[in-house]
């Protein structure tokens, strides 16, 4: 029972601060000031090696390197 | 060496499959250990046979293979399990059909647990295993990692489809909600899912790209919840090694909590995560743009994550549970609202700008009802977890139309999209063999859904009313009885919503067997019809 009181206190006082405040600090992080063009890259990654892996040498053919994408 | 290694685990389990079969204590338990002999026999001549063969090392392709036969085990168990659900449904409106021949195997009380099983685990088992693999490595772009350990995480599944499914009709069961896998099954369960995890994560630390996009998150998040919650859930002590008989390590209440810990996480992370982590590439794709906003994902993701384990709680108001556990779970149940419905705007608004699309392009229609579906089924949820809604609601039909509205809605639908959009590319079709049919089935599915859920919830709601009405006096005014004789006409309507969405399935398969059989291939084609290199 001792245990089982501890664990309780502990789950509804530390543990929950420290949850809220990782999950805080996640929406901060995705908000962060230069984010925009990481996700924007990232949210096109499904449209790239349709077909096949991408290669070891400039990452595949049918992916446009990375520098290019980022001027456009 | 390798193969001789597999040569002997084969012969091993068989043999040992063998020797249980003689000592089995319980039918299921027989029956069980005739089928794994039966596994182990053919695999070890299969092993046998391919032995020496010289392997084809293809780094540069996409392991394909596995998901087209994900395709057509999804689309084969998802036909068996809407089957069996359309015969259950009519077995509650008309008894009669619990025929006397076969009391013990195929009344609705061993058939019930074999339709949740085959549209949970069957159909939509394969059909987040499928997505995972397709997904992760056109997201990756890296062929699945372990060789063939994604075959072994198919075929295994595949056994322990068939393994629970003989064990339900012959009375194994453990007697937990949507866990019914009696122990044995479960030590499998643990073997192809680890397998599982270790497949998709490999591909994931193979990755090309620097990124790892939101999908693979959520099916991530899945695979290993999913094992956490297996495990937890299924920790019980054999009766005997012979025997599909076990004891749960917790008892009473401890043990209510720990099977809905698992019981409302198993809706949350294999059936909200995991099509989650489909919406989020098929949608996108099959509209041809980008996620409306991938922050919003992000929030989602971690919303999600943070809120669902809390939930479960709500499945047991007013019984032996602490009223703070299940206070707590009914919070955090509305809490979720906000993650889902970011989700569900999330998904609905991929498509601005092309809305036009849901006029022309059938697939693209399938997936955005699916979505609404979810958002209906995340409201619904949450409200039937207030405590005063949930005295009414619970133990009663609404419970039923809930869980499909989500269940038929949501994952049906959703997979249904994902099966039209994968079939032509993994066959290297054109497209599909017909729209129009494809469009039979969208409204198949869509009414039927809406008279499964319509009915379930008159029915639900005028259930729980008359168990609660009491006249002048005090006393309660319905017998059991009375209620059951009143839902008659419902359950009629509900049978006939489940037959219309099976009858949609139906025309779904024979779409994609002559889009595979009868459209001609995108040229050029290679021997191994893998797709073209560019």
């Amino acid at each position: 029972m001792e245990t089982y009181s501890f664990l309780r206190e502990f789950a509804d006082s530390w543990a929950l601060l420290a949850l809220t405040l990782i999950f805080i600090g996640v929406v901060i992080w995705a908000f962060r000031p230069g984010s925009r063009p990481v996700h924007d890259e990232a949210a096109m990654q499904i449209f790239r090696n349709e077909t096949k892996p991408a290669g070891e040498a400039g990452r595949g053919v049918d992916r446009a390197p990375a520098s290019s994408q980022k001027e456009a | 060496m390798w193969d001789y290694t597999k040569l002997v685990v084969l012969g091993v389990i068989a043999v040992f499959a063998a020797i249980a079969t003689n000592y089995a204590w319980d039918l299921a338990y027989q029956v069980n250990a005739l089928v794994v002999m039966l596994a182990a026999a053919l695999t070890f001549l299969w092993t046998l046979r391919t032995m020496g063969e010289p392997k084809r090392a293809t780094p540069n392709e996409y392991l394909d293979g596995v998901v087209r036969a994900g395709v057509i085990a999804t689309t084969f168990w998802g036909v068996v399990g809407f089957l069996v659900g359309v015969w259950i449904a009519f077995q509650l409106a008309f008894p009669a059909l619990n025929f006397e021949w076969s009391q013990g195997i195929l009344n609705f009380g061993r058939l019930r647990p074999l339709h949740t099983s085959a549209v949970i685990f069957a159909f939509g088992g394969n059909a987040l295993i499928m997505s995972s693999f397709y997904i992760v490595q056109r997201t990756s772009a890296a062929r699945l990692w372990g060789g063939n350990l994604a075959w072994f995480v198919f075929w295994g599944w595949q056994l322990m489809i068939v393994l629970a499914a003989t064990s339900y009709v012959l009375g194994g069961t453990q007697s937990k909600e949507y866990a019914e896998t009696v122990w044995y099954i479960d030590w499998w369960i643990v073997v192809v899912w680890l397998s599982f995890l270790a497949v998709f994560m490999g591909t994931l630390i193979n990755r090309k790209e620097p990124h790892i996009y939101v999908a693979n998150w959520f099916l991530l998040a899945f695979i290993v919840t999913i094992a956490m919650l297996h495990v937890g859930n299924n920790l019980a002590i054999p009766v005997s090694i012979f025997s599909s008989q076990s004891v749960q390590v917790t008892a009473g209440v401890q043990d209510a909590m720990i099977q809905w810990w698992y019981g409302h996480n198993a809706v949350g992370f294999f059936l909200t995560a995991g099509f989650l982590g489909m919406m989020y590439y098929f949608i996108p794709k099959q509209a041809e743009r980008p996620v409306f906003s991938y922050k919003l994902s992000i929030i989602h993701f971690w919303a999600l994550i943070f809120l669902y384990i809390w939930a479960g709680p709500h499945h047991l108001h007013y019984t032996a549970l602490p009223d703070w556990a299940s206070t707590l779970g009914m919070t955090f149940s509305i809490m979720l609202w906000m993650p889902s419905w970011g989700g569900m705007i999330n998904g609905l608004m991929t498509l601005s700008g092309a809305w036009d699309k849901l006029r022309t392009d059938p697939i693209i229609r399938m997936m955005v009802v699916s979505v609404g579906f979810y958002g209906m089924s995340t409201f619904e949820g949450p409200m039937m977890s207030i405590k005063a809604v949930n005295s009414l609601s619970h133990y009663t039909d609404w419970t039923i139309g809930h869980v499909h509205s989500g269940a038929l809605g949501w994952n049906g639908m959703i997979t249904f999209g994902a099966l039209y959009f994968l079939t032509p590319r993994l066959w290297n079709r054109e497209g599909l063999y017909s729209l129009k049919l494809v469009s039979w089935h969208f409204w198949l599915a869509t009414i039927g859904i809406v008279l499964y859920a319509s009915s379930m919830w008159v029915t639900g709601i005028m259930e729980g009313l008359m168990w609660r009405e009491v006249d002048a006096n005090g006393f309660l005014v319905n017998a059991f009885a009375d209620t059951v004789a009143a839902k008659f006409p419902m359950y009629v309507v509900r049978g006939l919503g489940g037959g219309m969405f099976l009858i949609g399935a139906l025309i779904m398969a024979y779409n994609l067997w002559m889009t595979v059989r009868a459209q001609p291939a995108k040229a050029p084609v290679n021997a191994n019809n893998f797709v073209p290199a560019e």
